[in-house]
């Protein structure tokens, strides 16, 4: 492999392990204010309970976020040393506020964790609260430099390659800031809402004490309720993501829809994969004029085609098949938390009955099947963008480094994650193997 | 004063505090490994400190790649581009030592592992992370063609590495004792402050010499540093004056009680000693980043974003302020948490 594609594999594979936990990272401490709000409110310990064994999860995913985050960070600069060499002169703002959230979260989550007993209750819920801020407010910052990197705006750049006339803000602020890092956001929310509906579904499959069953209904209705909004909030941003992308990276969505022509009436290719030798969508479901009404919202919209740009230009076939399974995540998970919430109302609660066994594994499911819609984005995003790291100003080739070393250290950090991955669910379980919950209920009753 | 020069002093003063704070930390974690289950409960003690404060200063690590990327980019290619391996190295010990300080805090039943992998990373992290300053100081880059590459194997033959390491891995245990020492006087624990006290006594002169061995043995390439150190040498008079000052005061009486040293003042005046002579070592230094390619004129950003970065620093460091206050009175002053058994 060349160093270029060694990069790329390298970082995103660095990448691809740290989301998992930072997703989590963000989407866990939402679910944990709630618990604790709803617990303060109505006084039922079992959202106490709740929030406690969370935060313990929570503090076990950190411990792994942080690391592997610290070694994203690290490899910027290491793998795209051309690449960073322009962040810094013109996006080191969002980098720079980013350190603040990360100490806002680290001192708070401290505070939570290790000072809980000596705290008043209503300080518990503000360091709950700051640490949930810091974790959102850091994934929107980190997302600021992606979506500059796909809309990068606030400076000017002379044929011989030199910055000038920057604004740091304008490059903070981009055309797609706000709309992918409000996606970002919300994707985490209702990642981690699923992922918590996934644990108590997996609860509820067995036989359990009335009481702990009880227990694990309260927390699957509570992440279901998230889960549902947070799906509904992201498909819609997700389409306004796509009208972005209609105005400021027309070749991305052009790849993603397997769109050639530019056309009037675009049709929306669904499924299927695109064909390099015909150049065209097969085995696709075509929807007649659904993709123009989606890129700006009239049938009349003229949406460009691959045709119109040049070919050393085009990004890779395969985001359109990301770019739908993306999109098929969203559509499917919004649809099982409608049906579930549905189901419980009418069913589950009037007649006293609990859910059907395929209903609870299908929800069993959703936790991780979010995650991997999280995957699909952010790589449709970053390889939607090749041949360009930051786009028209910066290819993925000008930013890698040119250090040929990089083959050992790929296997070495892939160990590292493996490694990684393996232990967190060793510990994980052993941790909640031995405090079951029913001692943690017996501790807050007895 | 310049820009660049502003900008250098931000980034040496992170660098400074990161370097004290580092040391304390990854010395808290060796001497965790070294006395768990020790009687006093001198491992306890730097477990105490650790578990909520590791994070913190791991993120101190990520605010100086940050600063520096943002203060001066062109530097961060240049290490960018160089430091592949060994920077490489650091992130993955970084990474098990991180994960295992927090895994070994849910289980109890592998504790013994965890604190020795944490405890040994611990010792290797610092190792490598010193390595920066021989190599910014010359002779280990090498040109081939258009890119620069680092030459390892000079690297790794050079004794000058070795006495850096040395020098930095003394550090490192001689602050975190005096640390760990006057934790231990403010948790009452007056037998773990001993031997943390001791360890201190043993280590203050191996510092020393070390220091001397690394300015001693410096390589050929380092002439300039050498030659612009000398013309710093009264930071390092005053520094040498402060060691002495502080290593004496383990000797002073306990005020109004029997016992004997001030641990605080003595921590005190060891920050002072490093201070100073870092002043000493980083105006020898200027202008250069890296000898003899790099200096901070040409690496420094855009003056806008420099001038953004200024403002963000003043108001974030205003909104976390009362943050880190709470943090402290929390961990390092309450006594029911420093007392408990
Ligand atoms: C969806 C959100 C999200 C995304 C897209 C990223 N991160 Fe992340 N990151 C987080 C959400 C997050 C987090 C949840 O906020 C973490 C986990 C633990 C923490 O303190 O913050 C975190 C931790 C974390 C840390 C450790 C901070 C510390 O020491 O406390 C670093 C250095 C980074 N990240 C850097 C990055 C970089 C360079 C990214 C992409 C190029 C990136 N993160 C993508
Ligand atoms: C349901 C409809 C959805 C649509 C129409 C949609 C649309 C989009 C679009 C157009 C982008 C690219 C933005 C860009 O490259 O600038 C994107 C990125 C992304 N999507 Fe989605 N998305 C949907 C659902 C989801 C779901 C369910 C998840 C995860 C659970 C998700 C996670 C992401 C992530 C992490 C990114 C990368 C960050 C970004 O660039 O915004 N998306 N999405
Ligand atoms: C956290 C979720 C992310 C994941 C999983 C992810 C994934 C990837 C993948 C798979 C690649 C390789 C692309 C290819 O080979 O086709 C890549 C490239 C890259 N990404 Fe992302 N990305 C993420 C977020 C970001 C963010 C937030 C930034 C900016 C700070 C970023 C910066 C880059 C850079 C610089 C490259 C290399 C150049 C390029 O291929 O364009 N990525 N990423």
């Amino acid at each position: 492999m060349d160093t270029v594609v060694l990069a790329r594999a390298f970082f995103g594979t660095s990448l691809g392990f740290h989301i998992i936990f930072a997703t989590l990272g963000v989407g866990l401490p939402l679910m944990i204010v709630i618990a604790e709000i709803i617990h303060q409110v109505k006084g039922d310990n079992d959202y106490a309970i709740m929030a406690k064994r969370w935060t313990k999860a929570f503090a076990v995913l950190l411990g792994v976020a942080i690391p592997s985050g610290t070694i994203v960070g690290v490899q910027l600069s290491l793998l795209w040393p051309g690449f960073m060499e322009i962040v810094g002169k013109v996006i080191s703002l969002p980098f720079q506020i980013e350190i603040f959230a990360f100490f806002l979260e680290a001192l708070f989550m401290s505070i939570y964790v290790y000072a809980a007993d000596r705290l008043p209750r209503y300080f518990r819920l503000i360091s709950v609260f700051f640490v949930a801020l810091g974790a959102v407010a850091s994934a929107i910052l980190i997302s600021a430099v992606n979506t500059w990197m796909n809309t990068p705006d606030g400076f000017k750049i002379k044929p011989d390659g030199t910055i000038y006339d920057v604004n740091p803000w304008d490059a903070f602020f981009n055309p797609s800031f706000l709309s992918s890092s409000f996606h970002v956001a919300i994707t985490a929310y209702m990642t981690g809402a699923f992922a918590v509906a996934s644990v108590a579904a997996f609860k509820l499959l067995k036989k359990r004490p009335e009481r702990e069953r009880a227990y694990h209904l309260k927390g699957l209705f509570m992440s279901l309720a998230v889960a549902f909004l947070m799906s509904f909030v992201s498909s819609l941003s997700g389409h306004h993501s796509a009208q972005i992308l209609h105005q400021h990276s027309p070749e991305k969505l052009a790849a993603a829809e397997g769109l050639f022509e530019t056309q009037r009436y675009a049709p929306l290719a669904i499924g299927g994969y695109t064909d390099p030798k015909t150049e065209e969508v097969k085995y696709g479901i075509e929807i007649p004029w659904a993709l123009s009404w989606l890129a700006a919202g009239k049938f009349d919209t003229e949406v460009k085609g691959l045709y119109e740009f040049p070919r050393e230009t085009w990004p890779p076939f395969y985001v359109h098949t990301l770019f739908n399974l993306m999109v098929g995540v969203g559509v499917v998970l919004l649809g099982l938390a409608a049906f579930a919430l549905f189901y419980w109302w009418f069913f589950a609660k009037k007649r006293a009955k609990s859910f059907p066994k395929w209903l609870l594994w299908s929800l069993v499911f959703s936790g991780p099947l979010s995650m991997l819609g999280i995957e699909f984005g952010w790589v449709f995003s970053c390889s939607g963008r090749q041949p360009w790291t930051i786009y028209r100003v910066q290819t993925t080739a000008e930013a890698a480094t040119k250090n040929e070393n990089l083959g050992m250290l790929f296997l070495l950090f892939l160990f590292l994650y493996a490694l990684l991955s393996v232990l967190t669910v060793l510990i994980l379980t052993a941790y909640f193997k031995r405090n079951p919950v029913s001692k943690d209920m017996e501790r807050i009753s007895g | 004063m310049s820009e660049e020069v502003l900008a250098i002093l931000i980034m040496w003063t992170f660098i400074f505090v990161y370097s004290i704070f580092g040391s304390i930390d990854f010395g808290a974690g060796f001497w965790a490994m070294i006395y768990n289950n020790h009687r006093t409960m001198a491992g306890k003690i730097a477990n105490r400190f650790l578990s909520p404060t590791w994070e913190i200063t791991n993120t101190f690590l990520v605010l100086l790649v940050v600063a520096f990327v943002g203060f001066f980019p062109k530097g961060a290619y240049t290490l960018g581009t160089v430091m592949l391996v060994p920077v490489s190295l650091i992130l993955f010990f970084l990474a098990i030592r991180s994960a295992f300080m927090v895994f070994s805090y849910s289980v109890q039943g592998y504790r013994r592992t965890m604190f020795i992998i944490s405890g040994i990373s611990g010792l290797l992290i610092p190792s490598l992370l010193i390595a920066v300053l021989p190599i910014s100081q010359g002779g280990f880059i090498g040109v081939d063609g258009e890119t620069q590459n680092l030459l390892l194997e000079k690297l790794f033959t050079s004794p000058t590495l070795y006495l850096y390491v040395l020098f930095g891995l003394t550090s490192e245990l001689y602050l975190s004792s005096l640390f760990l020492a006057d934790y231990a006087r403010v948790s009452n624990k007056e037998e773990a402050y001993r031997l943390y006290r001791s360890n201190a006594i043993l280590l203050g002169p191996l510092t020393l010499l070390s220091a001397l061995f690394t300015l001693l043995f410096m390589a050929p390439e380092s002439r300039w540093l050498i030659d612009n150190l000398v013309d710093q040498k009264i930071w390092f008079v005053l520094s040498l004056a402060a060691f002495f000052i502080a290593y004496g005061s383990l000797w002073w009486p306990k005020q109004n009680r029997p016992g004997i040293g001030r641990p605080r003042f003595t921590l005190l005046a060891t920050v002072a000693q490093y201070g100073l002579a870092s002043i000493g070592y980083g105006l020898a230094h200027l202008p250069y980043i890296v000898y003899p390619d790099l200096t901070i004129y040409e690496a420094f950003t855009a003056t806008e974003t420099f001038y953004s970065l200024m403002i963000m620093y003043i108001v974030g460091l205003a909104i976390l302020t009362p943050g880190f206050y709470v943090f402290w009175r929390l961990f390092l002053k309450d006594k029911r948490y420093l007392q408990q058994e």
